[in-house]
């Protein structure tokens, strides 16, 4: 079988890939949150073993290539008897790589603000989560939007690795149709295009905080 | 029973010996000025009468709520305890309201109307009824400072400490924050405050306690240990600073 394809063909294929590039996106990135929130509360709880371990586990995924990690989630947890799908091995493993490095860069925020803070509200009275919730957070907060938008980019690029464990979402797609076409420069130069689309704006949208922010209160 | 009763207190930061067993019992009004070099323990000594600070050895209760050998509970000893520091602390993503009515509301669980009624008087208290909206970066040190003061007293507090709280602040603002502060003592407010103002301590104060290497050296009636030393270690302190 032998099929011709237009170059409208080639966007349309692309352009459905892409969505799936979005949505791992998203998901990764809400998981990612979520779970990097947690990571958070334990990294900078007053608990020495919550303190070592999710210490260890950020290293862990700092410190090691997204797809080794993709593998891992992917070859391994077949040996342990769980089946997982290329769409679950890449939520999975992106969720797990997302969130490390949230709860870094957020911890970094939290202790952006001052240990006075931390003093005066005990001075107070108020519990830890007290102090996280109502005076600590909300300050860390100001500064974490700017890093935190910015880190999205890094996931959006990160899902371009799924690509290799199977995941059809942008990457996969433009090398399936590269060989099936021929002509890999016009099919990359989109998928580029199309990272970039997703990519420039959330960049932009960044800096604009990160000024916004540097002079406000 | 003392108000705040501090026996055979011991503090290391490390292999530093920074309070070396400390006694001192603090009676309901009493206005105490703790004086003393740079780096004598002042600070330290403060910090341990609301637990920021832990206790290595030795005993402290404050109105019946004590922490033995480190172990008690500080959020109990805190809602006792005001505290004021040099910094202000204040929250700056609160206005002074805010920053007044956080503790009653959170850790008291006083009702909201209940809490305002509560800033307003404490703002009132100390002349800045006016500012109830402001933020903390719309206001002077000075402000900012009685603002603090506010927040502290919003808690009703037995007694309340204050370190070194006119240090950060120009020159001219000092006046308007120790008003405030002898008006709190006329009112009977029971206040523990390390302070190089030494006019302030002795017209203010009715007691001083000197700190020299981690021990209370000379303590008693401010007037006449400013005068007459009995400690040469007093005497060269007071040369210095006066
Ligand atoms: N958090 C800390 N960690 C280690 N050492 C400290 C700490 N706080 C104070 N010290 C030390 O304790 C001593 C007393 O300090 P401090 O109570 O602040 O003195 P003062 O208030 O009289 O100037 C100093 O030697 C100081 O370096
Ligand atoms: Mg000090």
């Amino acid at each position: 079988m032998f099929v011709q394809f237009t170059t409208w063909d080639i966007v349309r294929n692309l352009l459905e890939a892409g969505r799936w590039t979005l949505a791992l996106s998203l998901l990764a990135f809400m998981l990612g949150g979520a779970v990097g929130l947690l990571v958070l509360f334990l990294r900078i709880s007053h608990n020495r073993v919550a303190q070592a371990f999710t210490k260890g586990y950020i290293e862990i995924f700092q410190g090691t290539p997204l797809l080794m990690q993709l593998f891992i989630v992917f070859f391994g947890l077949p040996l342990l008897g769980i089946d997982v799908s290329p769409w679950l091995a890449a939520a999975l493993g992106l969720t797990l790589f997302t969130s490390a490095y949230l709860a870094e860069i957020w911890r970094g925020c939290v202790e952006a603000v001052p240990r006075g803070q931390w003093e005066a509200s005990a001075s107070l009275a108020l519990s830890f989560p007290q102090q996280m919730r109502h005076v600590v957070l909300p300050q860390a907060l100001r500064v974490a939007i700017a890093p935190t938008v910015g880190f999205s980019v890094q996931v959006v690029k990160g899902t371009a690795v799924t690509s290799i464990i199977g995941f059809a979402e942008l990457t996969k797609t433009g090398s399936m149709l590269a060989n099936a076409t021929f002509q890999p420069f016009l099919v990359f130069g989109l998928v580029a295009a199309g990272y970039f689309a997703l990519c420039y704006p959330l960049s932009l949208y960044a800096k604009r905080l990160e000024r916004r922010f540097h002079v406000a209160r | 029973m003392s108000l705040v009763n501090i026996a055979g207190l011991h503090k290391h930061f490390g292999t530093n010996h920074v309070l070396k067993g400390i006694d001192l019992a603090v009676e309901e009004g009493d206005v105490i000025a703790l004086i003393g070099r740079s780096g004598s323990g002042k600070s330290t000594l403060l910090r341990t009468i609301n637990g920021l600070e832990s206790i290595d050895k030795g005993e402290l209760v404050v109105d019946g709520t004590a922490v033995h050998d480190g172990k008690g509970d500080l959020r109990a000893l805190r809602q006792k305890v005001g505290m004021v520091f040099q910094q202000f602390n204040l929250f700056p993503h609160l206005t002074a309201g805010q920053n007044v009515m956080l503790a009653p509301t959170v850790v008291k669980k006083t009702a909201k109307r209940e809490a305002e009624d509560i800033a307003k008087e404490v703002l009132l208290k100390v002349g800045l009824s006016d500012k109830f909206d402001s933020y903390p970066d719309q206001l002077s040190g000075g402000q900012q400072q009685r603002v603090a003061i506010a927040r502290a007293l919003a808690m009703r507090p037995k007694v309340l400490l204050c370190d070194e709280i006119t240090s950060a602040l120009d020159p001219e603002l000092v006046n308007e924050v120790l008003a405030v502060v002898q008006q709190l003592a006329a009112e009977g407010m029971t206040l523990i405050m390390v302070t190089h103002e030494m006019r302030f301590a002795r017209d203010v104060g009715n007691k001083l306690i000197f700190i020299h290497h981690g021990r209370i050296h000379e303590s008693g009636d401010p007037k006449t240990i400013l005068t007459n030393p009995e400690t040469p270690e007093l005497a060269n302190f007071t040369r210095a600073v006066m």
